[in-house]
């Protein structure tokens, strides 16, 4: 088992999809949203992930292969 | 003495003990240094200061460390007028702070230094970065005067000056193919699978104090005052938020007055995502893909850019940037009226005060601090085209016949 914390950046597209939801569900992670910040047109969320190592790397690939950047948790992009 | 108390969780004021770590626990904010001022305040005066070393080691009660730093001779470079760029560019008070000058032709100096002093209290005996060069040289030779072992990784395509100033130190190099951005996220699993150090990553809130060094020594050498304007170049934002928390740090402390200096973040055009926010004039700093010659200063996704822009706004300042030729004619104009040999950064810098002076954000009195934070000898080769010289015979009348010189008698005996 491998603990990951992670930032996803959306593009506008993405918004309003339930990515992180189903992340969970086809990857077997556990999702846990640390802090967020999502307006109408863009937003990030950065969230540890929970699971076994060869599942937090597929669903990142599979993040980032819908356009949303992955980057580690580190710093903000906001100051909420 | 060591005023600092604690890590403290710039978002929800979570404390953790002086260890290496970065992250909050509990929101995953990023950690600082917690000082107790009151205490620093009651002990440190200008004169005390000013009796120190002639290094940033004389502002040792402002920083996160309790015993003997690890010392290469960092700091205390040269606050010089430049009275040459100034009047073409139509500034009265222009200063440069020449911070080339570093034992590792870098400001990343500073920042390492405190770093690889509180890994080695912490007991680490291996150090790491993940580098767009200059801190790569600065980690390998610190590690070797503190007796450590070091590993530091940075995109494959850097400038080869960066690389065998590095490489001298003898530490083991890893050159990573994929830009920065990829780098870090490398090392960011490092350091969840090895128990190193990394030096911008787990020990990133000693690195981070550093670099406030940087600001303090501007005030002194104006005379313990803060200028009008400084300009700083920016990658990760991180230099630039502590220039400005330095200075306001001395405010607070009583040894200078208020602050009232302008903050410019300065970026190369090709790795611009602190400029691009605050031009859209939004708190969200947007991650790109850097492609510039300023290699140095190319973070796509900048840890502190929303803290950069924030203390750009805070302060009354802008966020430029500038096109890879003006980073060279920069690089040019800075070295033939100042003979300061930069490296892009430093272009950066010089290509945004030459607008900034000509569409007259910067006004001829005002005093302003350009700040040149590493050098052009790690990266000869943007400039090589410079290098056309004459070739001749060792004599006389070949020089005479191959050489114009103009208006001059020659010698009559
Ligand atoms: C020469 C030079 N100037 C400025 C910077 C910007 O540093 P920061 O990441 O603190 O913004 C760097 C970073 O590598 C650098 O090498
Ligand atoms: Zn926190």
């Amino acid at each position: 088992m491998g603990i990951r914390r992670v930032m996803f950046t959306f593009p506008p597209e993405r918004i309003d999809q339930p990515v992180i939801y189903n992340l969970g569900l086809k990857y077997n992670v556990v999702t846990n949203i640390r802090r967020a910040d999502v307006t109408a047109d863009r937003g990030w969320v950065i969230l540890e992930l929970e699971g076994a190592e060869e599942d937090i790397e597929g669903g990142l690939a599979w993040v980032a292969g819908l356009g949303i950047r992955v980057d580690p948790a580190a710093g903000d992009a906001l100051e909420g | 003495m060591s005023y600092a108390l604690s890590l403290r969780c710039r978002k929800c004021g979570g404390e953790y003990p002086l260890q290496a770590q970065n992250l909050c626990d509990f929101c995953f904010g990023p950690l600082d240094v917690a000082y107790d001022y009151k205490a620093m305040a009651a002990s440190l005066t200008r004169d005390k200061i000013a009796r120190g070393p002639v290094s940033m080691w004389r502002y040792a009660d402002l920083l996160p460390i309790a015993g003997e730093p690890v010392d290469l001779g960092t700091g205390f470079t040269p606050l010089t007028r430049a009275d040459n760029l100034g009047r073409l560019l139509g500034l009265e008070q222009l200063y440069i702070k020449n911070d080339c000058l570093n034992p590792t032709w870098s400001f990343k100096d500073r920042a390492v230094a405190v770093a690889v002093t509180k890994a080695r209290e912490l007991g680490f005996t291996t150090i790491a970065c993940a580098s767009t060069g200059n801190l790569a040289a600065s980690v390998a030779a610190h590690a070797v005067k503190a007796g450590l072992k070091s590993y530091v990784f940075f995109p494959s395509d850097i400038e080869q000056g960066k690389i065998v100033s590095t490489a001298i130190h003898n530490p083991t190099l890893v050159a990573v193919q994929g830009s920065y951005d990829k780098v870090n996220h490398l090392c960011h699993r490092l350091v969840e699978a090895y128990g190193w150090g990394f030096i911008n990553i787990n020990l990133r809130p000693y690195y981070a104090e550093g670099s406030k060094t940087l600001g303090y020594e501007i005030a002194e050498q104006l005379g313990w005052r803060s200028p009008d304007r400084i300009l700083a170049p920016s990658a990760s934002g991180l230099l630039f938020t502590r220039i400005w928390k330095g200075l306001n740090e001395l405010s607070m402390l009583g040894l200078i007055g208020p602050v009232n200096t302008h903050m410019h973040c300065v970026q190369a055009a090709g790795s611009s995502p602190i400029v691009n926010a605050f031009e859209n004039g939004t708190l969200h700093v947007l991650p790109v893909e850097p492609q510039t010659i300023a290699k140095s200063i190319a973070v796509g996704n900048p840890a502190d850019g929303n803290y950069a822009l924030k203390a750009a706004r805070e302060s009354g300042g802008t966020a430029a940037s500038v096109s890879d030729d003006e980073i060279i004619e920069g690089i040019r104009l800075l070295a033939e009226t100042e003979g300061i040999f930069s490296e892009p950064a430093g272009g950066v810098v010089i290509g945004a005060l030459r607008k900034m002076a000509k569409s007259g954000i910067i006004r001829s009195q005002d005093v302003t601090v350009a700040c040149i934070t590493g050098s052009g000898l790690k990266t000869q080769e943007i400039v090589s085209d410079s290098v056309r010289p004459v070739t001749i015979e060792p004599s006389l009348q070949s020089f005479e016949s191959m050489v114009c010189v103009p208006n001059v008698t020659a010698a009559s005996d």
